[in-house]
């Protein structure tokens, strides 16, 4: 978190915070990406920026899962792209603590820092259909990471490939064959397998269930948390279902027009969220019970244009708690509760629903 | 299921197949349902179960190498008060008929917006053509009322996505603009083949309600495709499970939720994570989620018996794996196609 996060005095007194804590592996400040908005076919005329991550900062400890949640088009993949430097940065720092060149600023990194960077570092991604080359075999998928950075070769390399494959449950047999012959699930696996060949460190996961039936995505969760266990990975889980999210994550973070809006423990995010978007949010989530028909809260007024956002709170418009500060005044991100961070100026007064109910201060 | 309503679409034994060089695909093998005027009937099941075959197979829009090849599929229409009875399968798909019904009658919401949304078109360009060509308005009117749909779904922006064209909308935008397309004709069906998947659950919940309220208004009828058990359970009033090309059980949705009598119905249930549960827990006890053990057969070699017996956890050895279930009615309106479930 910024300076400036740390030094906020909480205005609550402090909860008790769990004693083991594992070191922070990724950390990011103030993170920008404005994608310029182009016009005309002929004659290009650029118009403006679209704001797609507009100064968000958060942190992962090693080996835990960040939940990052928020409207579709709110920013969640690009900052996903922009810790991996697929895209590069407007502003902004990604402090990674790497296994092999120790704490690195991503964005500073040099082409042969980069290349050692991304073996510690791979993403899963949102369409287990698009993402694999439909002319590779599995060997070739799954192998790739291997070959190019020189790690293994030959026979070495076909070894490694069925041990990966094993580890994701699909049989070693199958390496010779190409990713139309697997269902939605088996193909996520693929996914899965070659993104831990080179035994990373960080996991981005952008939507990597959602394409998925019930019962494949419980398999690939178990799965994740499987490995989790076994090789001490930590996720980034962007993902848009929330109940997903809660199983899943340790913390989560929940953004809004290129903002984070509140980012916490699971538990407290879900029981007691302090910002009115997160509470739309988790009224939102349909719940799988016919006899618990509810009315979920439906934000009213246009969503918001990354190009041209609304003054003072990015939320104000649709917000049922807005008042007059919040059309002229931006809210900071404050540590309101210890670890539990939050931007709304009526934080403090507001008691907002939560998963189990309205919480009674 | 619900059969004091007017009948809008009766399945019988419909059988949809794929004609591959490796073999045939019963995609669609003897389905049977009904969807009444003015209901939600919710469509569950494993992927490639057969869900958007069956959607296509009601439009007449199944790709080679795909054919219908058996069953009916009884429309009711009311044309100037007058009732009648098309079988569509039996129209050609090109017919005049077929599509005077496709687009205005029966719509649909497709799972990928980019194979249904014109790449040279735009957005606006392709719902004014739908509403001109069904309901005769003007180009002012109908790009008005494209305009008025596309705020309804929560396109931000209508005034200018309207002049853009599909690749440059996000995933969530082109879902929208298929969707306000699909609405813009007040059908009388409309098929929504998981509509709101790649969506936001605050997106999700308003674009829920508009169908709800057009519902309605309008006593349009749904067929919700979708994974997600909560669409489901907030959204329909009668449920169809499918595996692998057949309906496994029907019933109204609280009993399909409370009394499910299918081993893979069972099975489905147990393998969702429920909002609420781990917060109430306080992050404590059970990590892992139920999931049905083994994969989905290969299509080209259907096991024998019940096509369930080799991932289900009640299969009876000698019986299950041997013969073919039949479906009986345990109660009023509850169907299971299960040799476990002898009924009442
Ligand atoms: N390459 C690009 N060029 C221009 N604009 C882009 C580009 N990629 C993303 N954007 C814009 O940036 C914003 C954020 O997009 P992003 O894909 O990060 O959203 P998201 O939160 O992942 O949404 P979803 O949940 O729908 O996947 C959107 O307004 C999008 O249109
Ligand atoms: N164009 C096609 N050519 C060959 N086979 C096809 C084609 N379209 C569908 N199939 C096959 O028909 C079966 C049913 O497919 P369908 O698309 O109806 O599944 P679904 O239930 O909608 O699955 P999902 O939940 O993944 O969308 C699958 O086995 C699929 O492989
Ligand atoms: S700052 Fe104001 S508008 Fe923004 S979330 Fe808080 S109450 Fe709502
Ligand atoms: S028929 Fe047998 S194998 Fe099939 S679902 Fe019923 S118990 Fe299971
Ligand atoms: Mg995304
Ligand atoms: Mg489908």
């Amino acid at each position: 978190m910024t300076e400036a996060l740390k030094n906020t005095t909480s205005a609550h007194t402090a909860t008790a915070i769990p004693e083991s804590r594992n070191p922070i592996l990724l950390e990011v400040k103030d993170l920008k990406k404005h994608f310029p908005i182009q016009k005309g076919f002929l004659v290009t005329r650029f118009v403006g920026h679209v704001k797609a991550v507009d100064g968000v900062s958060f942190f992962i400890r090693e080996q835990e899962t960040l939940g990052l949640v928020g409207e579709s088009g709110c920013g969640k993949t690009t900052t996903g792209r922009l810790i991996l430097r697929a895209y590069e940065p407007t502003a902004g720092e990604i402090w990674f603590n790497d296994r092999k060149m120790g704490r690195v600023n991503v964005p500073d990194l040099d082409k042969r820092q980069l290349k050692l960077l991304r073996q510690n570092m791979q993403m899963i991604f949102q369409d287990p259909y698009s993402s694999l080359n439909p002319r590779m075999t599995l060997l070739q998928i799954v192998g790739e990471p291997l070959l190019v950075n020189g790690v293994a070769k030959g026979g070495e390399l076909q070894d490694r490939v069925a041990e990966l494959l094993r580890v994701v449950g699909l049989r070693p047999e199958y390496m010779t064959r190409y990713p139309h012959a697997f269902s939605g699930g088996q193909r996520q696996r693929i996914g899965v397998a070659r993104a831990l060949a080179l035994n990373p460190q960080l996991v981005v996961c952008d939507e990597p269930v959602s394409a998925l039936d019930v019962s494949i995505q419980a398999q690939t969760l178990n799965l994740l948390q499987d490995l989790q266990e076994q090789f001490g990975l930590t996720y980034l889980f962007v993902s848009h279902d929330l109940s997903v999210v809660e199983h899943i994550s340790d913390r989560v973070a929940v953004m809004y027009v290129g903002k984070l809006v509140e980012a916490a423990a699971t538990e407290a995010l879900f029981q007691r969220p302090l910002h009115p978007y997160t509470e739309a949010l988790l009224s939102a989530v349909p719940k799988p019970d016919p006899r618990l028909r509810t009315e979920p809260i439906v934000l009213q007024g246009d969503v918001a244009d990354p190009a041209n956002p609304p003054s003072g709170c990015y939320f104000h418009p649709r917000c049922q708690y807005a008042i007059d500060r919040c059309s002229t005044e931006g809210p900071e991100l404050r540590e309101l509760e210890p670890e539990h961070f939050v931007s709304c100026h009526r934080a403090e007064e507001l008691r907002l629903m939560g998963v189990l109910g309205r919480v009674t201060p | 299921m619900n059969n004091n309503r007017e009948r809008l679409v009766e399945i019988k034994n419909l059988q949809t197949y794929f004609f591959l060089d490796e073999g045939t695909v019963r995609a669609v093998d003897g389905v049977d349902f009904n969807i009444h005027r003015g209901e939600t009937l919710g469509v569950v099941g494993e992927s490639g179960c057969g869900k958007s075959v069956t959607a296509r197979s009601i439009l007449n829009i199944v790709p080679k190498p795909g054919k219908t090849v058996g069953g009916e599929i009884l429309y009711h229409r009311k044309v100037k008060g007058v009732e009648q009875t098309i079988d569509l399968t039996k129209l050609a798909p090109q017919s005049s008929e077929m599509r005077n019904i496709r687009g205005a009658e029966i719509a649909m919401v497709f799972q990928e917006p980019m194979t249904s949304l014109s790449p040279v078109h735009t957005i606006g360009n392709q719902i004014c053509e739908a509403i001109r060509l069904h309901q005769g308005l003007d180009q002012a009117a109908a790009r008005e009322l494209a305009i008025d749909m596309l705020a309804l779904v929560g396109m931000p922006l209508p005034n200018r996505t309207i002049d853009q064209y599909a690749h440059q909308l996000s995933g969530g935008m082109r879902q929208r603009a298929m969707i306000a397309m699909a609405l813009s004709c007040h059908p009388s069906l409309l098929i929504a083949d998981e509509p709101t998947t790649a969506l936001d659950v605050t997106t999700e919940a308003q674009i829920l309600k508009l169908m709800r309220q057009l519902q309605d208004e309008l006593g349009m009828a749904i067929m919700y495709i979708t994974h997600n058990l909560g669409v489901i359970a907030q959204m329909t009033e009668n449920v169809v499970v499918m595996y692998m090309g057949k309906v496994v059980e029907q019933a109204d949705v609280d009993t399909l939720f409370y009394d499910p009598q299918h081993p893979y119905t069972r099975a489905l249930l147990q393998s969702i994570p429920r909002l609420g549960q781990k917060t109430a827990r306080r992050g404590a006890g059970q990590r892992r989620l139920a999931s049905i053990r083994g994969m989905v057969p290969d299509p080209y070699a259907l096991p024998k018996g019940c096509s369930f017996h080799p991932r289900c956890s009640q299969m009876i050895a000698g019986e299950c794996d041997q013969i073919e279930p039949q479906m009986i009615e345990v109660a009023p309106g509850h169907k299971v196609r299960c040799l476990a479930c002898t009924g009442v």
